[in-house]
């Protein structure tokens, strides 16, 4: 059993640093943006034009919560192609697999994300908003000076569990011929007939990087509560 | 000097404020006093622009405004920068020390420069009695450390008016003395204060003008003396009613 781990295991890690690492990396990063711009847009005071954002940007929240991610996966991969639009992509929307993963990943953790900082936002007391209004400031100061840094270390915990599954859900992305580390354990089962073996060393690696993530939560919450912790 | 005239505000259709004319001279100190629920936070936000009336006019040194007609945002922070307000749960910054809640608002809105606008913080916070507390969170502070604070955070945008909502309200006694202390200091020095307040005694002391609202209101606006002289049976009551509270 030593043999197959050690045969695999190089292959399962090169893997996961080629494609799943950076495909979460990437996705969340790019996710994150989605995130504060749709929450931005959904507490916004503004009228107007502004509904019809909002209008949309409820919609897209809606939609990458209310249906699983794999479908969503496929829909991008291998229904686009038939999305033909005159003009703009008469011949369908053929993404290659790596870009159609890391644009339905960061839609998807782009949705759920945003409601955790629309949250956040929302709970910080309105005493802060008045005391920041009345030395003056604009309500985009406000918002960038002293109610988002407060609102991140209370989305801290949430978005950090958000990242962690997104680790995890990018084994879908072997769904869509992506070679990650997922995809590259079952290639390997399917050659050496260990199927067992392969599927808890990849489970025991994604719990590894899980792990390592967990600890690195508590690090970056330990750092953003010095102001909340030793209190009098 | 900030006047108002034929301020009117209604929340769900209850009118707070009912056609409230009043002056507030430079460089004296006005009392707001009243019962609980009579408006006098809803009057001295209005001054702030935190609350909204639906009509009246402000009038701003030459300046005249109309909130029937509503503000730009330029007029807005036109009018914060000249009246700061000081709230009774202080609404410290609690992401940044006490001197970068100082220096917040001199560097972001002022645009003061780091190194000057550092040493007025630190002036100030010598002033109100908290020198050392330079760079601990406002979550070590005391109640009443916690409001000199803020008082020294409105103090740093050399405001023309403070605006003070029961600034003493929350604290313990002991505490609440060494923050009117600061406010006797400030009225002594002539910085324009607005303050509402259920202190009697620290009213009596400071007090240029007193303005009494009741049920939206004015009740009285006149001096000191001529307030705690009255024969007016309704404010006789609520005195001795509110010094007993405070024996
Ligand atoms: N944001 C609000 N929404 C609804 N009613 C309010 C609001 N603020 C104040 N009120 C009401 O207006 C009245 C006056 O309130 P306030 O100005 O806070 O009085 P005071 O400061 O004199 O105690 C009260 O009846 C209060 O319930
Ligand atoms: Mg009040």
């Amino acid at each position: 059993m030593w043999d197959i781990i050690t045969n695999a295991l190089p292959q399962l890690i090169a893997a996961g640093l080629k494609y799943t690492i950076p495909i979460a990396i990437i996705s969340f990063l790019i996710g994150l943006v989605l995130a504060l711009l749709t929450a931005l847009v959904r507490i916004s005071k503004k009228g107007g034009a502004f509904y019809v954002l909002k209008a949309i940007v409820r919609f897209y929240v809606w939609l990458f919560r209310s249906t699983p991610l794999l479908v969503q996966l496929f829909i991008v991969y291998f229904g686009l192609p038939y999305l033909k639009i005159s003009g703009l992509a008469p011949e369908g929307i053929k993404l290659t697999p790596l870009v159609a993963g890391i644009l339905t990943f960061s839609l998807n953790t782009g949705a759920y994300c945003s409601e955790t900082m629309r949250a956040a936002i929302l709970s910080i007391p309105k005493g802060q908003w008045e005391a920041a209004y009345s030395i003056g400031m604009t309500r985009a100061l406000a918002l960038r000076r002293i109610i988002l840094p407060q609102a991140i270390r209370v989305s801290l915990p949430p978005l950090a569990n958000s990242f962690i599954s997104l680790v995890k859900d990018t084994s879908l992305a072997a769904s869509i011929t992506i070679v990650e580390m997922f995809e590259v354990s079952q290639q390997i089962a399917a050659q050496n007939y260990q199927p067992l073996v392969m599927y808890c060393l990849v489970a025991a690696l994604y719990a590894v990087a899980c792990s390592l993530l967990s600890w690195l939560q508590g690090y970056l919450e330990k750092v953003t509560s010095r102001y909340v912790s030793n209190a009098n | 000097m900030l006047k108002l005239e034929k301020l009117n505000k209604s929340f769900n259709g209850h009118r707070v404020l009912d056609s409230i004319s009043t002056t507030f001279p430079e460089h004296e100190t006005t009392v707001i006093l009243g019962p609980s629920g009579s408006g006098k936070s809803t009057l001295l936000r209005s001054l702030n622009l935190l609350e909204r009336p639906e009509s009246g006019l402000y009038r701003f040194d030459d300046e005249l405004f109309d909130f029937a007609k509503g503000f730009s945002t330029k007029e807005v922070l036109k009018i914060r920068r000249k009246t700061e307000m000081v709230f009774q749960d202080y609404n410290l910054f609690p992401h940044l020390t006490v001197l970068k809640n100082i220096t917040e608002g001199p560097i972001q809105v002022l645009h003061e420069k780091s190194d000057p606008a550092k040493k007025r913080a630190q002036e100030l916070l010598k002033k109100v009695g908290l020198g050392d507390k330079a760079a601990v969170y406002p979550n070590q502070l005391s109640g009443g450390q916690a409001q000199r604070v803020a008082i020294a955070r409105s103090l740093a945008m050399k405001p023309e008016y403070v605006l003070l909502d029961e600034p003493t309200s929350a604290l313990d006694p002991e505490l609440e003395l060494e923050v009117l202390k600061v406010l006797r200091q400030l009225a002594q020095e002539k910085q324009s204060l607005i303050i509402v307040t259920h202190n009697m005694a620290f009213a009596r002391e400071v007090a240029e003008r007193v303005l009494f609202i009741e049920n939206g209101h004015v009740l009285f606006d006149g001096s000191n003396q001529d307030f705690f002289n009255t024969k007016n049976k309704r404010i006789v009551d609520f005195i001795s009613a509110m010094t007993f509270e405070n024996i």
